[in-house]
């Protein structure tokens, strides 16, 4: 069992990763911004609790970019420096739509689970 | 949509792929800008410059670490998507494994001949010649009226002499040079016994200086073997007749060999892969123009002209300046045709010269093959087009029956897009099947086709070692293939409607017209293919059957040849002495075979006056008219005492022009330019004597044996014995013949034997390959279009099975559902017949210097590849017609 919790608890960047597709989708469905105000707009609606780190910020913006979910330009940014902007696609907009479909699914049957769990114990 | 949205991202993905530097520069570009708006804003909350840049480069984990994720996101994504579509369409394609097999096999048949055409048309005219600035290099064309018709021809022989004019006219501008025609010529290294052949090509000296050729050993010909005829008896041989025949000798600079009369020296080995300049043949060895008879000779035209532009010439003011040389040759020699026919004067002096790029070189090959191989291209790429459409409707009607699976996997999520791209990869697996098959059968096809062009009975040699430019062109092709039957299946997956299809209605009128709008092409294209088969092959049957006025069987031709001209005592000796070889009936002498395209022409004068029709003429022995079976139809044979040089036998066709309906024994001409006159002792039948295809010219017939102006009788040269055999393949004689001849004088050798059937066959070579090929891609075709048509029908009655079960449940003759799909069927056929038959009327004004007494307007030419068409659709139509019939109502609405 513990081995099972261990083998788990070594990869939870795969947890962290799919919720921060839906976060980013979440984010750029509001407005197109650079790499660098995302990460500023992350911090400040995730606050302590997700922890996301800036490391993966970029490789995930890039995944979503080859799944041609977000599409990239390059822009002045706000002081007029060349930036790579992203912006949401349609069929982003569905995939956000679906995701956090299934998130809220997922969250709610997890939180079900937990509370079966807790009655018992 | 979805589709464009897919193929959206392809730039995207292959820039990954392919233009990584440029992700990399922007990769770095982004990051970066990361860095530095951080630090700016943790500077701008109180940090040192020096601690906010170690925060921000610590917070993002590494500017390398974070590129190489990046990177991997990246391929990673790519190569997981691209390996799903191709394992899910390798699934699709497996479970149909017949299906497949037949698409695979149609389209890859169909790719693999336009490839194979496309390495014709290649190695032909494209490929340009290893010489260094290829792109320079031009021939002189001359253009102008034919003599003998006034139709427009393009010519490229020329005489020496105006070769040395217009070399000194543009020596500042250019480099020109002569060439010989590629000439296959018999030579021996040790002695008279053992000839060989060889393709010998004569070059001016300064041609490899200005191709900028390097030897491959000795040295290569220069302008100082330019300078005195017969006196630069040096030879270069090619580098691969140096491999192949003196097995890398390398001892060969100075090796001699005997030709003509002349001991040439081998001084070099020419670079590798140069074959020279003509394609379609490949030169074995290169002598200096300086060693042929012809540069002294101010009217044989045996040469043709290149020129190599000199950096930053342009061609025009050449062609200008090579135009008034031209032209002031052409007055000069026109002054001494004072005597000649006005008409001939006239297409004489309308001939100009043009400068044409040839970085490919230049030969006759080229000039016979080239509309032949575009016909050929144009069928096999229709046949391709007939291909695409059969694999798009298969797909299609696939597509149709997955309709159900790709609605549900649209409900449960998929995107389009990915249902697009699940079909795509289908699409492309199969085309990159078929390329594989194609490419296999083009290695085999491409030399099979080769070795049947076979000008002077060999074969003709092509480079055909694939080059970047075909393997573009298969790939090009692969993919518009793809595109062509992939689209149409892959746009309609885009427009699934899931409601639809699963509560399985049909929406199938829509799809039904665009298969039959592809069926309809198919006929049309198919009936194209027909139509010109039938041309070819008709004009291959009528050049087979045309009267040739002799008979060729059992006629063996030996072309024998003296070192030194012979008395024609040693001639007529050795033919006796052939007369008493078992197996031989028959033999006499002529100065050249019928039929081998050698001709000398001359204008006739009766009473003084000139005619402008052109009569030919041929030496003849006695007997020889026996030994070919043209039959004497008054007068009589020349005899073994006629040898005064003034009596002529003539022809039908030369009684009729110059003597009209008088009876022209006993009558005189003269040949213009001619001291004497001729007086006609004998007529004999027409008989064919350049061409088979030219009608009936006129011939008259000397005496081979002549006293010259000394009295005594005139040496030859060469002579060609025909020899009637008794056996049925005269060529088992020819060893028995060919040491006779070698037995009987010393400086007699044999030059080449043939049968009179192989040089008829070689004068329809061309014809019997077109109709060959024409005829096997009209089978191909029509047999590709009536699977496609069965293909269709089978469909269609699959999915109106309901609708004829309740037609027939509710009383409707079975002939009238019979009826139903046949007229629609038909119509549909018809209406591509009726395009096909526009198509095919449109075309033949292209065809028309290919056929031979066929006329492509003529109704029974049309007629019957629409009965054919016709024909194949019935068949085509009849099983799935029967099984509609056959629908038995009640089973089938139980079912439902």
């Amino acid at each position: 069992m513990i081995s099972v919790i261990e083998g788990s608890m070594s990869k939870p960047s795969d947890f962290v990763q799919g919720t921060l597709d839906v976060l980013l989708l979440k984010i750029l469905a509001l407005e197109s911004l650079h790499g660098w105000a995302i990460s500023q707009r992350l911090t400040a609606v995730s606050g302590d609790v997700l922890q996301v780190s800036e490391g993966s910020l970029y490789p995930a913006l890039h995944k979503l970019e080859v799944e041609g979910w977000v599409r990239a330009e390059w822009r002045p940014s706000e002081n007029n420096r060349r930036a790579k902007f992203y912006s949401l696609t349609p069929s982003g907009r569905k995939a956000l739509k679906q995701q956090s479909a299934d998130w809220d699914r997922l969250s709610g049957a997890v939180s079900q689970v937990l509370r079966f769990e807790g009655a018992k114990g | 949509m979805m589709l464009l949205r897919w193929l959206s991202t392809i730039p995207l993905r292959l820039r990954t792929l392919i233009l990584k530097s440029r992700v990399e520069q922007e990769l770095d570009e982004e990051l970066e800008f990361h860095l530095e708006s951080q630090v700016e804003h943790l500077i701008s909350r109180g940090f040192s410059p020096r601690e906010a840049r170690l925060m921000a480069l610590k917070a993002i984990g590494g500017v390398d670490r974070q590129k190489e994720r990046c990177r991997e996101v990246r391929a990673g994504q790519w190569l997981a998507l691209v390996g799903a579509d191709v394992a899910f369409g390798w699934r699709q394609l497996m479970k149909r494994k017949l299906t497949t097999a037949a698409a695979v096999l149609s389209l890859g048949l169909a790719i693999g001949a336009c490839t194979s055409a496309f390495r014709l048309i290649d190695s032909l005219f494209l490929r340009p010649m290893p010489v260094s600035h290829a792109d320079r290099l031009y021939a002189v064309f001359r253009l102008g009226k034919g003599f003998s018709d006034g139709k427009p021809r393009a010519e490229t022989s020329y005489e020496y002499p105006v070769f040395q004019r217009m070399r000194a006219a543009v020596q500042n501008q250019a480099q020109v040079v002569a060439v010989s025609f590629a000439n296959r010529a018999y030579l021996t290294y040790t002695s008279d016994q053992e000839m060989e052949k060889a393709e010998v090509q004569y070059v001016s000296g300064t041609m490899f200086g200005a191709f900028g050729l390097q030897p491959g050993l000795g040295r290569l010909l220069t302008q100082g073997d330019d300078v005195t005829p017969g006196a630069h008896p040096y030879a270069v041989i090619s580098y691969d007749y140096w491999v192949h025949r003196l097995g890398k000798d390398a001892n060969v600079i100075g090796r001699v060999f005997h030709m003509g009369g002349h001991a040439y020296e081998v001084v070099g080995v020419g670079p590798k892969n140069f074959t020279g300049t003509e394609p379609g043949t490949v030169t074995e060895i290169f002598l200096p123009t300086m060693m042929n008879e012809g540069v002294t000779h101010r009217d044989w035209g045996w040469i043709r002209i290149l020129v190599m532009l000199k950096p930053g010439v342009s061609s025009g003011p050449v062609q200008e300046r090579l135009r008034a040389v031209f032209e002031t040759l052409q007055r000069e020699r026109a002054k001494e045709f004072s005597s000649k026919p006005k008409q001939f004067l006239e297409r004489f002096l309308s001939w100009q010269v043009s400068l044409q790029p040839a970085p490919a070189g230049i030969s006759n090959t080229q000039n016979d093959y080239r509309l032949p191989l575009m016909v050929l291209g144009v069928l096999v790429a229709l046949v391709l087009l007939i291909a695409c459409a059969n694999v798009a409707n298969l797909m299609s009607a696939q597509a149709a029956a997955r309709a159900g699976e790709m609605a549900l996997r649209f409900s449960l999520g998929a995107r389009r897009g990915r249902l697009v791209r699940l079909v795509m990869a289908e699409s492309a697996m199969l085309g990159l099947m078929a390329a594989a098959l194609g490419m296999l059968f083009a290695a085999w096809a491409t030399p099979f086709v080769v070795d049947r062009i076979q000008p002077h009975g060999e074969p003709i040699r092509l480079p055909l070692q694939p080059d970047f430019v075909v393997v573009l062109f298969a790939i090009v092709l692969t993919l518009i293939v793809t595109l062509m039957f992939g689209l149409l299946p892959a746009l309609r997956v885009s427009k699934v409607r899931p409601v639809g299809a699963l509560k399985g209605s049909v929406e199938p009128l829509k799809r039904r017209r665009w298969m039959h709008g592809l069926i309809a092409a198919q006929a049309a294209f198919c009936f194209l293919v027909l139509f010109l088969a039938g041309l070819f092959v008709a004009t291959f049957t009528r050049l087979t059957q045309q009267p040739l006025g002799f008979s060729p069987e059992r006629v063996l031709l030996v072309d024998a040849a003296a070192q030194r001209a012979q008395s024609p005592t040693v001639w007529d000796q050795t033919a006796e002495l052939l007369r008493h070889i078992p197996g031989v009936l028959s033999v006499a002498q002529a100065g050249w075979p019928l039929l081998s395209g050698s001709t000398d022409n001359s204008f006739i004068a009766v009473n003084g006056e000139v005619n402008p029709e052109l009569a030919s003429t041929l030496a003849i022995s006695p007997g020889w008219i026996d030994a070919m079976k043209i039959p004497l139809l008054s007068g009589r044979d020349f005899l073994e005492s006629d040898t005064s040089g003034n009596i002529a036998m003539v022809n039908q066709a030369f009684a009729r022009q110059y003597f009209g309906a008088q009876n022209p024994i006993g009558k005189r001409f003269a040949m213009q330019g001619e001291p004497g006159s001729l007086q006609v002792v004998g007529v004999i039948g027409n008989a064919r004597y350049q061409d088979v295809r030219e009608p009936a010219r006129s011939l008259f017939f000397l005496p081979l044996n002549r006293v010259d102006e000394k009295g005594g009788l005139s040496p030859l040269g060469n002579e060609t014995f025909v020899v009637r055999s008794a056996v049925d393949d005269p060529l088992a004689i020819s060893e028995m013949l060919r040491k006779t001849i070698t037995r009987a004088h010393p400086e007699l050798h044999v030059t080449n034997v043939r049968t009179q059937q192989e040089l008829i066959d070689a004068q329809t070579i061309r014809e019997r390959l077109l109709a060959m090929l024409a005829a096997f891609f009209a089978a191909v075709a029509l047999m590709l279009a009536g699977i496609g048509l069965y293909g269709v029908l089978s469909y269609s009655v699959l999915q109106r099975e309901r609708e004829f079960g309740i037609r027939i449940a509710v009383g409707a003759p079975r002939r009238n559902i019979a009826g139903l799909i046949m007229n629609h069927v038909f119509a549909v056929v018809a209406a591509g017949a009726v395009a096909g038959v526009a198509l095919g009327t449109a075309s033949l004004r292209y065809v028309e210097t290919l056929l031979f007494q066929v006329n492509g307007s003529d109704p029974t030419m049309l007629a019957a590849p629409v009965a054919v068409l016709v024909a194949a659709a019935l068949l085509a139509a009849i099983p799935p017609v029967v099984r509609a019939a056959r629908i038995d109502p009640a089973t089938m609405l139980r079912t439902q």
